[in-house]
């Protein structure tokens, strides 16, 4: 199948328009005929959830969670981007859209990513039309501040919990649609299948996690704001929920993946203490705006942080980046941290982490302004550490964070299975090989927002005139059956490691050979490895209680066996692309400095890998740069 | 470090629970609570056991879906904190620790230290929104909003609906969360024009969904991890006056 992106005709600045201008209708009347599932309840999915129903279409809405506010996109601290200008600095869309995709290291569509710098401003509108309590200036207006990887102030916040205020936002309009009897809201429930009828995305078989039934549902289309899959590491920042399931089990029925191996590796997360752990908490990157990092010159010095005079600190990012300093993007930031780490000067009872110094801004702005900013930040640093952030710097390491890779889609943000779409971060689309800060609340919500509800039109005009299968049209009997053996065969093997066991083995190879830096043979070495993990997992797990009845391990088995077959193919794509872009370094392409090598001349192109029978077959989309000329990225 | 979890089991929201005892070794003080209660699973999977069933997602504070009582405290023995961001450096070795869910009415339980708090989003189904349609609003700027107002909401907003001041609370009130949801949005001027139905829709579903009234004991303020205080219930109640006179 050859892929095709469907960028509209014309200027950056009139594609988005020409789009719609196109697009196909749907009148009200034949709106409510049409029913679409979304499957998750984050930014993009409650986004879409409610501005669906809003528009007349009848939507029922899944979370695995046991409430819709609960989603992960609650977890995002540092703020929103949106090209309003408003600090006079010198923003603009083009500008946005030129550090994004720079940021990406030129691995994104031209299209989308300018869509996303063009619908920001208007974001920002919404949330502050739905309450979103933004921080303001005295005078009333909205502030900024700096993320990673840009020169200007774009970056709206509530204080470090802008996720969870754009969530509760989204939340609560979802609500808004449910009084309406617009939506149908199913907490705990998880998809675990899709059903594919004569070619297109026709419904999803769920299980009831509190009953373990498992039920059919069927559509006009299908939505999938599944997230990030970051756990494949085990240990992430993500949610212990969070997970890859749908969108793999989408993959299988048909559904391209692009870029699966294109992950963020945080660079100020708390780092791992203990083989026990069973997630790492993120420090917003924001605390890099006043936070300086610094290690030892010294290597292995053990004295504490206070006793180290200031001419034995090196401030590395400050010292290898001078135009961005600590604001360095997050991918150059987590590589510097490891190099320092590797070399030895790394901190901390295990010497894993690097230091995040306050001292020098709360000298200069005193502690009150640092408490305002950060004030949240500081106070879960020191619940969950013990420490005082006041009184000595932080500790922090890179952690797995977010997947720019995901279900490939078009312009439209429709995956390769007709009537089947994909938003937020579970989507490949404007983010290339690197995310910026801020830049995924944004995607995430632009996508369920503004630019599903104009795309899905188009496809589901077509639907009008088709016949609903009914739910018990042969093929939903068929993947039910499939959903129901799987449950069966991971409760009958019944064998003597746990699943966390399973799942803390997957995510070592991962860290080691798939995440900051990869190679050749160890990415080979990887893949022999995960595929014996497979082995071993589907003969030896062991998973209590019953399929019918509420069951944690049970779920957590059934993530586990998807996210293994998506390790490999992680793997499979990291070892593919012979280059290094964005946060995909292989140690082999690399200049004399450490930095990423670039080949535009072999690798500007999408990864979209196709499955078929375990095994993953590759498709190029090109990427044509029409109106930027990719550029060595440099933050030096 | 060793300790004696005392841990509430209960099939199905229909069957009789009771407190199982668990002898659990090999813990360590970083651990957190809930990797506590996540290795004490590991070793009930290897004794052939069903597991315990507790909630969790985030893990770092923010989700609200944690929350059990941990020797007869909502959220264990600090103050402003969530199950989730307890650590095992709380107790001593040797601890017996009582495990069991949030009690109340409104809340049945699932199983074990599962509960139901579809009740909360019940509440906010009445009017914790601003009717306005995607692609309706006005340029951000247009409606300055004082930082003091804009802080104050901020404070409000910050409640991540866990349940912990219902749980805590003699009645089983939700007048915490209820009224955080209402003072939020009513001291914005975006959320003005529905501020005395929000505010009396709001509150009567408090009532249908069985939860009980304030009486100020402020138990709840004590446990909530987002801090908010019990002054917000005072706020609710002088605009609960307002909206019956103007409303």
């Amino acid at each position: 199948m050859k892929l095709d992106s469907k960028v509209p005709e014309g200027r950056l600045e009139d594609k988005w328009r020409n789009y719609q201008f196109k697009s196909h209708l749907i009148n009200p009347a034949n709106k409510k005929k049409l029913n679409v599932i979304v499957v998750g309840s984050g930014l993009s999915g409650a986004g879409a959830a409610a501005t669906l129903a809003e528009l007349g279409y009848d939507v029922q809405c899944f979370c695995y969670q046991d409430s819709a506010r609960r989603a992960h996109s609650v977890a995002a601290q540092g703020g929103i981007n949106a090209a309003k200008n408003y600090q006079h600095d010198g923003d603009s869309v083009w500008r946005m859209f030129y550090d994004t995709l720079k940021g990406g290291d030129f691995r994104s569509r031209e299209a989308n990513t300018y869509r996303l710098a063009e619908l920001s401003a208007p974001l920002i509108d919404h949330f502050t039309q739905q309450g979103v309590p933004f921080a303001r200036e005295y005078g009333g207006v909205l502030v900024n501040r700096s993320f990673g990887g840009v020169q200007v102030q774009r970056t709206f916040y509530a204080r470090g919990q802008t996720g969870q205020q754009l969530v509760v936002a989204a939340y609560s309009q979802l609500y808004k649609m449910i009084k309406a009897k617009k939506v149908e809201m199913l907490p705990r429930h998880e998809v675990l299948d899709i059903v594919i009828i004569d070619g297109k995305a026709k419904g999803v078989i769920a299980r009831e996690l509190s009953t373990g039934k498992i039920k059919r549902f069927v559509a006009d289309a299908i939505v999938l704001a599944t997230g990030g899959y970051s756990r494949v590491f085990r240990l992430s920042t993500l949610a212990i929920g969070c997970n890859g399931s749908a969108i793999w089990k989408a993959h299988k029925r048909g559904a391209y993946f692009a870029a699966p191996s294109f992950t963020q590796i945080h660079p100020t997360a708390l780092p791992q203490t203990s083989e026990s752990q069973s997630k790492l908490t993120l420090m917003s990157e924001s605390l890099r705006n006043d936070g300086r990092i610094w290690v030892p010159k010294k290597k292995g010095d053990d004295r504490p942080a206070k006793d180290i005079p200031e001419d034995e600190r090196d401030y590395y990012l400050e010292r290898k980046y001078p135009s961005f300093g600590n604001l360095a993007p997050r991918d150059i930031s987590s590589r510097a941290a490891k190099e320092r780490i590797d070399a030895g000067h790394g901190v901390g009872q295990l010497k894993n982490a690097v230091y995040l110094d306050f001292k020098h801004a709360i000298e200069r702005f005193g502690r009150e302004t640092i408490e305002d900013r950060y004030g949240n930040l500081f106070t879960m640093y020191r619940k969950i550490t013990g420490i005082d952030a006041y009184k000595e710097p932080m500790k922090i390491s890179p952690a797995a964070h977010f997947s720019m890779g995901g279900l490939w889609v078009d312009y439209e943000l429709m995956t390769t299975i007709p009537g089947l779409y994909a938003i937020g971060e579970c989507n490949y689309s404007d983010h290339g090989a690197n995310r910026l800060g801020a830049n995924s609340l944004l995607q995430t919500s632009i996508d369920g927002y503004f630019i599903l509800p104009n795309t899905i039109n188009n496809y589901l005009e077509g639907e009008l005139k088709a016949k609903r299968p009914e739910i018990d049209h042969q093929e939903f009997s068929k993947v039910e059956a499939e959903v129901k053996d799987q449950i069966q065969s991971l409760l009958d093997i019944n064998g003597s490691r746990t699943v966390d066991d399973f799942h803390r083995e997957l995510g070592k190879v991962m860290w080691q050979e798939c995440a900051m830096s990869r190679n050749k043979k160890g990415l080979e070495k990887a893949i022999t490895q995960i595929k014996s993990i497979k082995e071993d997992f589907w003969k030896d797990v062991k998973v209590t209680g019953s399929s019918d009845e509420m069951n944690t391990e049970l779920e957590k088995a059934l993530r586990l066996a998807d996210f293994i077959e998506l390790a490999i193919l992680m793997c499979t794509d990291a070892l593919q692309r012979d280059e290094s872009c964005g946060a995909h370094f292989r140690e082999e392409y690399q200049s004399e400095e450490g930095e990423a090598v670039r080949n535009d001349e072999d690798y500007a192109y999408v990864s979209a890998w196709e499955y078929n029978a375990g095994e993953f077959k590759l498709h190029k989309e090109e990427l044509k740069f029409e109106f930027v000329k990719p550029t060595v990225r440099s933050y030096k | 470090m060793k300790v004696t979890f005392k841990i509430w089991r209960q099939d199905s929201p229909d069957s009789k629970g009771e407190l199982k005892t668990y002898e659990t070794d090999g813990l360590t003080e970083d651990m957190s609570f809930l990797e506590a209660l996540d290795h004490l699973n590991e070793k009930l999977v290897l004794k052939n056991e069903k597991v315990v069933a507790f909630e969790y997602d985030c893990r770092e504070g923010i989700c609200g879906q944690c929350g059990v009582f941990i020797n007869g405290r909502a959220h264990g023995p600090h103050d402003h904190m969530t199950t989730c961001q307890l650590h095992m450096r709380s107790f001593k070795d040797g601890d017996t620790i009582t495990v069991e869910p949030w009690q109340a009415g409104a809340f049945p339980i699932v199983k074990d230290l599962v509960v139901d708090r579809t009740a909360f989003d019940r509440i906010v189904e009445q009017g914790a929104y601003i009717t306005a349609k995607t692609g309706t609003a006005p340029e951000a700027n247009s409606i300055p909003v004082p930082k003091e107002v804009s802080d104050a909401a901020m404070d409000m907003a910050a409640c991540i609906g866990c349940g912990a001041c219902v749980a805590t609370c003699k009645n089983a009130s939700a007048a915490l969360f209820t009224s955080a949801k209402i003072n939020h949005l009513n001291k914005l001027p975006q959320g003005k024009a529905e501020q005395h139905t929000r505010l009396l829709d709001m509150t009567k579903q408090m009532e249908v969904e069985g939860f009980g009234s304030c009486t100020f004991t402020a138990a709840c303020e004590v446990e909530c991890p987002a801090e908010i205080s019990i002054s917000s219930i005072a706020e609710m109640n002088a605009r609960y006056v307002k909206a019956k006179i103007f409303g």
